[in-house]
């Protein structure tokens, strides 16, 4: 023991031990725990939503998404940075918008990139589908607003008839053939590499394809396995598994009113963990608070053994304790 | 000056290899609250080592093999307990006042290591190609776009999370749990409250 530790231990029985031999002790314990749990309790694996899916299961949800994403009404047409320059999801504090000041840098317009784009490649193996999105993007925006208005209207009535999308007759001009070619696409498997395809042969960016299906498949799906914010969805995960239970105290704060119903309630909740998080990691310095160990007293409990053994040997005369609660 | 011989100075005089693999240690050592720490430790190599076996594998290897799942499913107990030991790490390190008498930076470099370990955590989530990640990523997405961060670190973004997850991160919390044994071992671990302050607070 260096002469540093010597003096600061002074007064104290040291004891014999064997750093290395407690490491490999607890690597094995650990490993027999995590084996035995694996075995008996696995791990979850839900398989992941597809576009596809919807499309086959849904397709009535899957239209709605489309032409949301068409006439700019779903969320992320106006969701503001990093995606756009709407402001329909831009959260501040204060005068203050940290997501306006990190700008557009994940440039999005679900139109182009989710429906326009994906039907200009169909358009080279389905003629049909291409004279229908010649038509539509020839048109002005106002004869371009009434189809989808006729269209989204129609959708409020459809009927199945097997697997096709039965709707009233009406003035949709291309829009229906439009979206039937694009339903077609995602009931192929194909949309979700049509939207997500870059400039490179690998795509590992799954940004538009996920934005497209959290228009609706999947929050209604997450709230079935009471996975969204306001049933603690954020530290659950499916399957009877304990999830990511250190996002307690994150989670807390979507549950208090205050906070969910607030416009601005992500930007709040991360300011309210920042300055927690702040203090937790100064604490040592923070007067009054880097003292509530010794005033709880739990201490006691820990070292027990040690103020037993101090008790016993009362008698001899030992060097004065350090102060309590002394300085980091 | 020569950088070399001032690094060894400084080694020399703040790092005693004695501290680093002491032989005895204060009796009150003894108390079973210290293996919560060793437990993490514990956790964390294996956490390394299942997570490496994965990697090598790649992402998709463990939703179609039984082996693989099981491998996952050793790499999922290890984070849970890795938490679960380091948060009653946490805990009790707190309850014993441990950043007293010059131990304020082993307990904010501690801090750093949860904090870094909840990055590395939500990262391998989202990294898993399932329904969880999908959902975690497209829920989170909108805290992080709230204060700017989502423009440059977009967890819809797989090859970007899977980068995070599996090198950066890792390394990060490798790097702090590193550091604050070296803290933990050159300074000791604290000498407990006074006895006479036990007896005043009767």
């Amino acid at each position: 023991m260096s002469p540093r530790q010597q003096t600061y231990y002074r007064g104290i029985r040291m004891a014999p031990y064997d750093l290395v031999r407690e490491g490999l002790i607890a690597i094995l314990v650990v490993l027999v725990l995590v084996c035995g749990l694996a075995a008996w309790l696995s791990s979850p694996d839900e398989p992941p939503l597809t576009v596809q899916h919807v499309a086959t299961s849904d397709p009535v949800t899957f239209l709605q998404t489309a032409l949301g994403e068409l006439n700019g009404t779903d969320s992320i047409s106006t969701y503001g940075p990093p995606y756009n320059s709407g402001s329909g999801s831009v959260q501040s504090l204060g005068p203050i918008s940290l997501q306006r000041l990190a700008g557009v840098r994940i440039p999005i317009d679900p139109a182009r990139d989710d429906v326009l784009g994906p039907l200009g490649m169909v358009a080279a193996i389905d003629p049909r589908a291409g004279t229908a999105l010649a038509t539509f993007t020839a048109a002005g925006a106002s004869q371009q607003a009434a189809w989808e208005t006729a269209f989204g209207a129609a959708l409020g009535k459809a009927r199945m008839q097997g697997q096709a999308v039965v709707l009233p007759n009406g003035a949709y001009g291309p829009v229906a053939p439009m979206l039937t070619a694009l339903l077609n696409l995602g009931r192929a498997g194909l949309l979700e590499p049509a939207v997500d395809h870059s400039d490179r042969i690998y795509s590992t960016d799954n940004t538009r394809s996920l934005l497209f299906l959290q228009a609706s498949a999947l929050p209604a799906l997450a709230s079935q396995d009471h996975l969204v914010g306001t049933q603690w969805g954020m530290m659950n995960e499916t399957g009877n598994y304990p999830g990511q239970a250190w996002l307690w105290l994150y989670t807390f704060w979507y549950q208090v009113p205050a906070y969910a119903s607030s416009p601005n309630a992500d930007v709040l909740v991360m300011a309210t963990m920042g300055v927690l998080t702040l203090i937790l990691l100064v604490l040592p310095w923070i007067p009054g608070l880097n003292q509530l160990p010794r005033l709880l007293g739990v201490y006691r409990l820990i070292w027990r053994d040690y103020y037993r053994e101090q008790a016993l040997s009362a008698t001899v005369p030992q060097r004065p304790e350090t102060p309590a609660g002394g300085q980091p | 000056m020569n950088l070399t011989s001032s690094l060894r100075n400084r080694l020399e005089r703040k790092v005693a290899l004695e501290d680093l693999l002491p032989d005895e240690l204060p009796s009150y050592v003894h108390a079973y609250v210290y293996l919560f720490g060793i437990a993490t430790i514990a956790s964390l190599f294996l956490l390394i080592l299942s997570g490496i076996w994965l990697a090598m594998a790649g992402p998709t290897w463990w939703h179609v093999s039984n082996l693989g799942h099981y491998v996952n499913s050793v790499h999922f107990w290890c984070v849970q307990a890795f938490f679960f030991f380091m948060v009653l790490h946490l805990w009790t390190s707190f309850f014993q006042g441990a950043w007293r008498d010059g131990r304020g930076a082993t307990w904010t470099v501690g801090v750093l290591c949860f904090l870094v370990g909840l990055g590395t955590a939500f990262t391998g989530y989202i990294s898993q190609q399932n329904f969880d990640a999908q959902w975690i990523a497209v829920q989170g997405k909108d805290a992080l776009n709230a204060i700017g961060v989502g423009a440059f670190f977009n967890v819809l973004n797989f090859g970007q999370m899977y980068g995070f997850h599996i090198v950066v991160l890792p390394v990060a919390v490798s790097a702090l749990v590193g550091l604050h044994l070296l803290l933990v071992r050159t300074h000791g671990v604290v000498r407990p409250y006074p006895a006479n302050d036990r007896e005043g607070d009767q």
